[in-house]
C-alpha cells in the first residue's frame, strides 16, 4: 500500500506544482494594471543582468562551435569534393538547431540558475514577504521584469550566437582550410531561406526563452526557504530547463521541418 | 550614474542583436535582394518535370533571370505546368524560345534553362501570361535506362 500512496502523492505534487507555476505566470503577466513608467527601469536592469552579462559566454561558445563545425564538416565533405557546401552546412546547422538550442542550454546554466538563486534567497530572507507587507505585489515587482527580460534577451542572444558561429565557420573554412570565399557565401545564400530558416530559428528560441525563464522563476519562487532548498531549486532549474528545451526542440523541429 | 551605464550597455546589446538579424537576413539568406524587383509571369507545360521545385531558378546562359513560382497539374490533360516569375528587366524574349530542365553538376539541383529563339516578323515577344510552347522535359534516369535496355534487346 505504501508505494501506491507514494505514487499518489507524487502525482498530486506534480499537478499542484503545475498549478502554482501557472498561477505565478498569470500573476506576473496579468496581475493588475502595468505601470510602464515604474516598470521600465526594472526591465532594463534585468536585461542587463540576464542578457548583457550572458553575452561573453554566448559569443565565445558561438565562435568555437562554428569553427568546430567547419573543421569537422570539411574533413567529411572534402572526400566527396563537396567542400563548397561547407557554407550552407554550417549556417543551416547553426540557424535551425544549434543557435537556439545551445543558447537556451547556456542561458539556463548562466542566467536561469542565477534567477532561481536570487529569488530563492529573497524568499529565504523574507524580502518577498516584506514586499507584500508594503502592499507591493512581488509577482509584478520581482517576477514580471525578470520574465520579460529573459523573453526579450534570448532570441537576441541566439541571433548573435548564429552570426558569430557563421563568422567562425568562415574563419576556419575560408581563411584556414582554403574553401573558395565566393562559393562559401553564394551557395549559403542560395540555400538559406529567411522565413524557413532564420525566422523559424527565432520562433524556436522565443519558445525556449518562455520555458526556461518560467521554470527558473517558478523554481526560485517555489523553493524551500533554506540553504539546502535553494541549492536543490537551482539544480532543478538547470536540469528541468535543459530537458524541456531538448524535448520541445524535437517537437518544434518536427512541426517546422518535419514534412 | 550606474543606471546610465546599465542603460548604455543594454542599448548596445539590443543594437547588436538587431545587427545580427540584419547580417543573417542580408548576408546569409540574401532576403529581399533577389526577387524584390518587378516580375512578369509566363507558363510552361512539360511532360515530366523531374526534380524541379518551387523556387528553382530560371537561367539564360547561366545567369539567373527568374524563379519557378508554382507547379501544378493541368486539370485537362494532367500535364505539369510551371509558373515562372521572370525579372521585368529581361522582357524581350521571343516566343520561339525553348525551355529545358537541366541539372547543375552531376548531383546538383535542377533548374530551367531558357534558350532565346530567333526573331522575325511573325514572332511575338513573350509577355505576361504567355505560354512557352517549346519545352524539353527532365531526363529521368530510370526511363533512360529502360530505353537503353529496350534498344539493346531489339538489336538481337
Amino acid at each position: 500500500m505504501d508505494w501506491i500512496q507514494q505514487l499518489g502523492r507524487q502525482t498530486l505534487d506534480s499537478f499542484s506544482a503545475v498549478g502554482r507555476a501557472t498561477y505565478l505566470l498569470i500573476g506576473a503577466l496579468f496581475g493588475g494594471r502595468p505601470n510602464l513608467v515604474k516598470a521600465f527601469p526594472l526591465f532594463i536592469k534585468q536585461i542587463y543582468v540576464v542578457g548583457v552579462l550572458s553575452l561573453v559566454i554566448i559569443l565565445v561558445s558561438g565562435l568555437f562551435i562554428g569553427m568546430v563545425l567547419a573543421l569537422q564538416g570539411y574533413t567529411v565533405l572534402i572526400d566527396y569534393g563537396a567542400e563548397d557546401s561547407l557554407g550552407p552546412m554550417v549556417s543551416l546547422a547553426l540557424l535551425r538547431e544549434l543557435g537556439p538550442v545551445v543558447t537556451a542550454l547556456l542561458f539556463a546554466g548562466r542566467a536561469g540558475s542565477a534567477l532561481t538563486a536570487e529569488i530563492g534567497l529573497m524568499k529565504a530572507t523574507e524580502q518577498l514577504t516584506s514586499l507584500e507587507m508594503m502592499a507591493v505585489d512581488p509577482l509584478r515587482r520581482v517576477v514580471a521584469p525578470r520574465f520579460w527580460a529573459g523573453v526579450v534577451s534570448m532570441p537576441l542572444l541566439a541571433l548573435l550566437f548564429s552570426s558569430v558561429g557563421i563568422l567562425g565557420g568562415h574563419l576556419v573554412g575560408v581563411e584556414w582550410l582554403g574553401v573558395d570565399h565566393g562559393s562559401f557565401w553564394s551557395i549559403m545564400q542560395a540555400s538559406v531561406d529567411f522565413t524557413d530558416d532564420i525566422l523559424n530559428g527565432v520562433i524556436k528560441s522565443f519558445v525556449f526563452a518562455l520555458v526556461v525563464t518560467w521554470i527558473a522563476l517558478f523554481r526560485g519562487y517555489d523553493a524551500i526557504p533554506t540553504s539546502e532548498g535553494i541549492s536543490r531549486a537551482t539544480t532543478q532549474t538547470v536540469v528541468q530547463a535543459s530537458l524541456a528545451v531538448l524535448g520541445l526542440d524535437f517537437v518544434l523541429t518536427a512541426l517546422m521541418f518535419g514534412n | 550614474m550606474t543606471s546610465r551605464k546599465v542603460e548604455i550597455s543594454v542599448g548596445f546589446f539590443v543594437a547588436l542583436g538587431i545587427a545580427a538579424l540584419i547580417f543573417l537576413a542580408l548576408k546569409v539568406a540574401s532576403a529581399g535582394v533577389s526577387g524584390s524587383g518587378e516580375t512578369y509571369t509566363v507558363y510552361a507545360k512539360f511532360d515530366n518535370i523531374g526534380g524541379l521545385k518551387v523556387r528553382s531558378s530560371v537561367k539564360v546562359g547561366g545567369v539567373v533571370i527568374g524563379r519557378v513560382e508554382t507547379i501544378h497539374l493541368d486539370p485537362e490533360d494532367y500535364a505539369p505546368v510551371a509558373t515562372l516569375a521572370i525579372d521585368k528587366q529581361y522582357d524581350n524574349f521571343p516566343d520561339t524560345s525553348s525551355l529545358s530542365i537541366l541539372t547543375s553538376g552531376l548531383l546538383g539541383e535542377q533548374y530551367l534553362g531558357l534558350e532565346p529563339g530567333f526573331i522575325d516578323e511573325t514572332v511575338t515577344i513573350l509577355s505576361n501570361g504567355d505560354y512557352i510552347e517549346d519545352t524539353k522535359s527532365a531526363l529521368v534516369l530510370e526511363e533512360l535506362i529502360g530505353q537503353f535496355l529496350f534498344s539493346q534487346g531489339s538489336d538481337d
